[in-house]
């Protein structure tokens, strides 16, 4: 079943003119937002994209750009008590604090 | 690291004039009961294995590297999946965290690889300059940046480990199905238990409530708390566990807009099962569209497609009236109690 999310995908961007046909980006990505049209990646499920950053990682001609970060409500609330940015604390000494609804895996 | 250190090591190998140990691709009845513990949040904060380099079968210089978390579930899904296999497993310091959240974090990242390869001297471990790592990692590792560091190639391997036999017996390719991340009921459910655990606040919290709106303490109390508890309590319940559950055909994208729809079901049917009056029936359906809206949005993350920008937004707009319902909402239940209604 296909799962989408709102504002996925908003931040990716990809220039092709960059490409050079390496299809990392196919290789890495979980869900399958790209894939290679001829010699050249595409995007081809922008909503599919959970902005993960896999792909900006792995190119290595810099076609990709995506704000990085994770989607979790409770690292979202976290970085709020604490005022920083979205971060679930989970590992190490903070491993003990609340951390509702952390990575279930 | 000598044999005897741990249950999962077998043996050990001599590789570059140091002896490294070989671990079993079994997993005992102790491995599984912590793999079942820690998917009900016990012990999760300190289920890990040492960093470093370890010994499937009898590998060579010629053997795979495979790239794992020190998280123990992580080694051992990987170990296991690595029975007959001769390769080499690297295992990094992610402070106990799996895969996917420490690429995210950063720990399962380009410079703790790096510096992980030169910390054992791979190179002189293997004669090719190639690391496996899994799919999930590559959020927090650069392949291009690694391979300028240090010499190796980071290929990306199956997403799921039970999927690397196949891939090995394919050259280390990759189908579009090892690829793919799924979300499928089994995985939702497995999931899910930590989520109920971690809750514990609330479903103590839920038992207060239940208490509080059951007095006085007369003959009635213990049926009214019961009564009012299956309620809030099934609400929490049915946060965590069936929203995992129903997440696809639940309507809507957000997640707390979802739960609010469950949370205001469950509220109506607890209240009928329990032979409430209209008002009771409403101040429910408040109270636990509120409670499942919550759970259901913290379920965020712990699922494999949502996008921070989303997940803020949700916060953004639902915080507030989930916290303001459930007050509201047991308020409510407690005015039915005080008047009557």
């Amino acid at each position: 079943m296909r799962m989408t999310y709102i504002k996925n995908g908003e931040t990716l961007s990809y220039d092709a003119s960059r490409c050079n046909g390496c299809r990392e980006c196919v290789e890495v990505c979980p869900h399958a937002v790209f894939a290679m049209q001829g010699p050249k990646a595409a995007i081809v499920d922008r909503e599919a994209c959970m902005e993960c950053g896999a792909c900006a990682q792995n190119c290595a001609s810099g076609a990709i750009r995506v704000t990085a970060g994770v989607g979790c409500a409770s690292a979202v609330i976290q970085g709020m008590i604490r005022g920083t940015q979205p971060a679930c604390g989970c590992g190490g000494a903070a491993a003990s604090s609340s951390g509702s609804g952390c990575c279930g895996n | 690291m000598s044999k005897g250190c741990c249950e999962f090591v077998t043996g050990s190998v001599v590789a570059d004039g140091r002896s490294i140990p070989t671990v079993s691709t079994r997993l005992s009845p102790r491995d599984i009961a912590g793999t079942w513990k820690v998917r009900w949040n016990i012990g999760r904060d300190h289920y890990s294995v040492a960093p470093g380099l370890y010994a499937v079968g009898a590998p060579t210089g010629e053997s795979p590297v495979f790239v794992s978390a020190n998280y123990k579930l992580s080694f051992d899904v990987l170990r296991q999946a690595l029975n007959g296999v001769d390769g080499w497993i690297l295992v990094l310091d992610t402070k106990g965290i799996n895969v996917w959240c420490a690429a995210g974090k950063g720990t399962f990242g380009t410079r703790e690889l790096e510096q992980r390869i030169a910390g054992v001297g791979l190179e002189r471990i293997v004669t090719h300059r190639v690391v496996i790592a899994p799919q999930l990692g590559a959020p927090g590792v650069s392949a291009p940046h690694v391979r300028e560091a240090t010499g190796f190639r980071v290929k990306f391997g199956p997403v799921r480990a039970k999927d690397i036999p196949a891939y090995l017996a394919a050259g280390q390719k990759k189908d579009e199905e090892m690829r793919r991340v799924r979300f499928r009921l089994t995985d939702r459910i497995t999931v899910a238990p930590v989520e109920l655990v971690q809750g514990w606040p609330v479903l103590l919290g839920a038992v207060l409530v239940a208490m509080a709106l059951g007095l006085p303490l007369d003959a009635g109390f213990l049926s009214r708390c019961l009564s009012y508890a299956l309620s809030l309590v099934g609400a929490v319940i049915v946060g965590t566990i069936l929203f995992p559950a129903l997440l696809p055909i639940l309507p809507f994208r957000a997640f707390a807009l979802k739960g609010a729809v469950l949370g205001a079901v469950w509220g109506v049917v607890s209240a009928l099962v329990a032979h409430g009056t209209l008002a009771g029936g409403a101040a429910m359906a408040l109270a636990g569209a509120a409670v499942v809206s919550f759970a259901g949005m913290n379920f965020t993350g712990t699922s494999t497609f949502t996008c921070q920008p989303g997940a803020e937004l949700e916060v953004k707009v639902a915080l507030i009236p989930q916290i303001a319902g459930g007050v509201l909402g047991v308020g409510l239940l407690a005015a039915t109690r005080i008047f009557g209604l």
